[in-house]
Formats: C-alpha cells, structure tokens, sequence
C-alpha cells in the first residue's frame, strides 16, 4: 500500500481528487476556492497601511490563510512519509533540453541546478526566482485570482472571465517558455 | 468597506457573510482540507517545475489531465450541489461573489502566465514545494508577495 502511494499518481486520480476541494470548501463554509488571495491576505495581515487596497478586515477571510498553512503541511507530510525516491519520467525531448542547459538533476520539484542559494546572486537566478516570483504575486491579483480561483474554481462554476484568464495564463506561459526562457536559461 | 468599493478589482471579502468570529476548531478544517489538498498537489508532480515546462512545450499530457479531470470534477460536483439544493453543512446558503472581468483578466493574467513559466509554480504549488524541503522557494514566494503588495499600491492607477 504504502509503495503504492509512494509512486507518482495518475492524472485520473490526482485530478479529480483536486476538483474535490471545490464543493468540500463550498460545503464546509461556503467558501470560493482561491489560493492567490492568501498572497493579498498576509500582506494585509503583516504590514498595516492606509493602502485601500490593503485596508479590509483579512481576518474574515483567515480560513484562507489556514488553508495554504495545510498546503504547507501537506508538502512536508509528503516528503516526511511518502516521497517518490525516482526523478520524475520526463518526455525524452525535455530531459535533453534541460540537459542543453547544464540541468541534469532531475530530483525533487524544483531543477536544483537552477533553484538555489547561490544561484539567487546569478543574473539567470534572480530573474528566475525573483523576476518570476513577482510576476507570479503581482499578475494573480491583476486577473483576480490563479490557476486554482481561475482555471479550477472558476471554470467549475461556469464563469466566463475565469476562462479568458485561464487562456491569458496558459498564452502567457507559452510565450515565456518557448520564446524568452531559452535566452534566459542561456545566461 | 467603503474603501473597497473605489477600487476596480472586486474584494475578496464576501460580503453576504456578516458574522466572521469563527472558532478555531472551524478553521482547523480549512487546516485538513488544505493539507490533503498540498498532499495531492505533491504527488500528482503538478508541483514539478519539470511538469511545467513539459505542458507549457506540450510534451506530455500529464498537466492537461489533471487540470481537465480536475475542473469536470468539480464542475459536475457544483451542478449537484445546484441541482440537490444543498446547503453548507452548518445550514446556509451556497453562494458567492462572481468573478467580474476587467482588462487586468488579460494583462494579469498573461504576467501571471510569464512569472508561471519561470518560476514553474503558481501560488498554491510554491507552499508546497516550500512544505517538501525547497526552502530555496521562500524566496520566490517572498517576491511573490512583494508583487502582490506592489500591485496593491498601483491599483488604482492601472
């Protein structure tokens, strides 16, 4: 049992067992399934300012901020318990694009070759880590939410403009990916 | 509250909700269901900055999967939950703020989309991966926040 949890799971399974969250925080408090609001929430929470944007009752909304402590946890439990030990099975085709970059080590959930503490000091890091991260914080609470208030939460309940901001995220990453990531990757 | 209403962007606060004193132990759910949620998130690789990257060059079918399965899923458990009527189970309504398009839906988004492909995690993967032992993440999720906070302070300008 325990080796069976330990492999990767299957789309089929991890799919719909992430769809699950939306009715299971519906029905436990009626609640908008969204993790990018927690983003908003703890910088309500840690830095007090006149900021309207920032100035709302984010207590309101604390369950969010139980939620991703869960995420959290989840990751640990994971990694603590059942853990793949395998690098994750790549297409052949990535593994030797990857390869072009010096990225070999494919353990883990982030390319340790790129992600870490002294690569932050590299041009290539800074933009990846840093360039990304904000991106990532500022982009989310423009659209209104991220892959999981837009594409998961957002498309289950039928909501049009979560389907324009899904196809505005997924162009976005195209176009990073393919066009300028390779130029940065090079660096 | 009436703050709120000048900015563009629609609060996350939700409004039909007034008291919101809710006890610990109603919040430890949240506490369980995000931990089986970041559990999932993990072992599905949906946190792989590998897996990324393999969907955003549609080289695997793995990303497109879960994402599909996942929104069906919850889309068929939503029609029921319309269908059957049901009610939160401590008895009230489901109901809640809809999502409003702005021109932040696009320009938002297609940032939100550069900043997924180089950091090859969105918000909810960068706690987990931070929870599976990249402390290196912090970082990112720290300059995720300090875009949030920029945004913040922008918003009413864009």
């Amino acid at each position: 049992m325990l080796e069976f949890i330990r492999q990767p799971w299957p789309w089929y399974v991890a799919g719909p067992l992430l769809g699950l969250t939306v009715p299971i925080l519906l029905l436990i408090g009626n609640k908008a399934f969204g993790i990018s609001s927690s983003l908003r929430h703890i910088c309500a929470a840690c830095l007090p300012t006149k900021v309207p944007f920032f100035n709302y009752e984010w207590k309101r909304d604390i369950w969010n901020l139980f939620f991703v402590a869960g995420i959290l946890i989840g990751g640990l439990l994971t990694l603590l318990f059942f853990q793949n030990p395998n690098p994750v099975q790549l297409n052949p085709d990535m593994v030797a694009s990857l390869e072009k970059y010096g990225i070999n080590n494919l353990k883990g959930t982030v390319p340790a070759d790129l992600f870490n503490w002294t690569s932050l000091f590299t041009i290539r890091g800074f933009l990846l880590m840093v360039g990304g991260g904000f991106l990532v914080g500022f982009g989310t609470r423009y659209a209104g939410g991220c892959t999981s208030g837009h594409s998961i939460f957002g498309l289950s309940t039928l909501q049009w403009p979560s389907l324009v901001a899904t196809c505005c995220f997924m162009i976005g990453g195209i176009i990073m990916s393919n066009l300028f990531l390779p130029y940065i990757l090079a660096l | 509250m009436q703050q709120e209403k000048s900015i563009k962007q629609p609060s996350v606060v939700v409004p039909f909700e007034t008291t919101y004193k809710v006890s610990f132990a109603t919040n430890i759910r949240y506490l369980i269901a995000g931990t089986l949620f970041g559990i999932i998130l993990v072992k599905s690789e949906v946190i792989s900055c590998f897996r990324i990257q393999e969907m955003f060059h549609f080289q695997s079918f793995h990303m497109y999967g879960v994402i599909g399965s996942a929104v069906v899923t919850g889309m068929v458990s939503y029609w029921l939950i319309r269908k059957l009527g049901l009610k939160t189970f401590d008895g009230k309504e489901i109901k809640f703020a809809p999502k409003k398009f702005h021109k932040g839906t696009v320009i938002g988004g297609l940032l939100f989309g550069f900043g997924w492909a180089l950091t090859g995690a969105c918000p909810g993967p960068l706690y987990a991966q931070i929870g599976n032992g990249a402390s290196i993440i912090i970082v990112t999720l720290f300059s995720a926040l300090v875009g949030t906070w920029v945004y913040g302070r922008i918003s009413h300008k864009i």
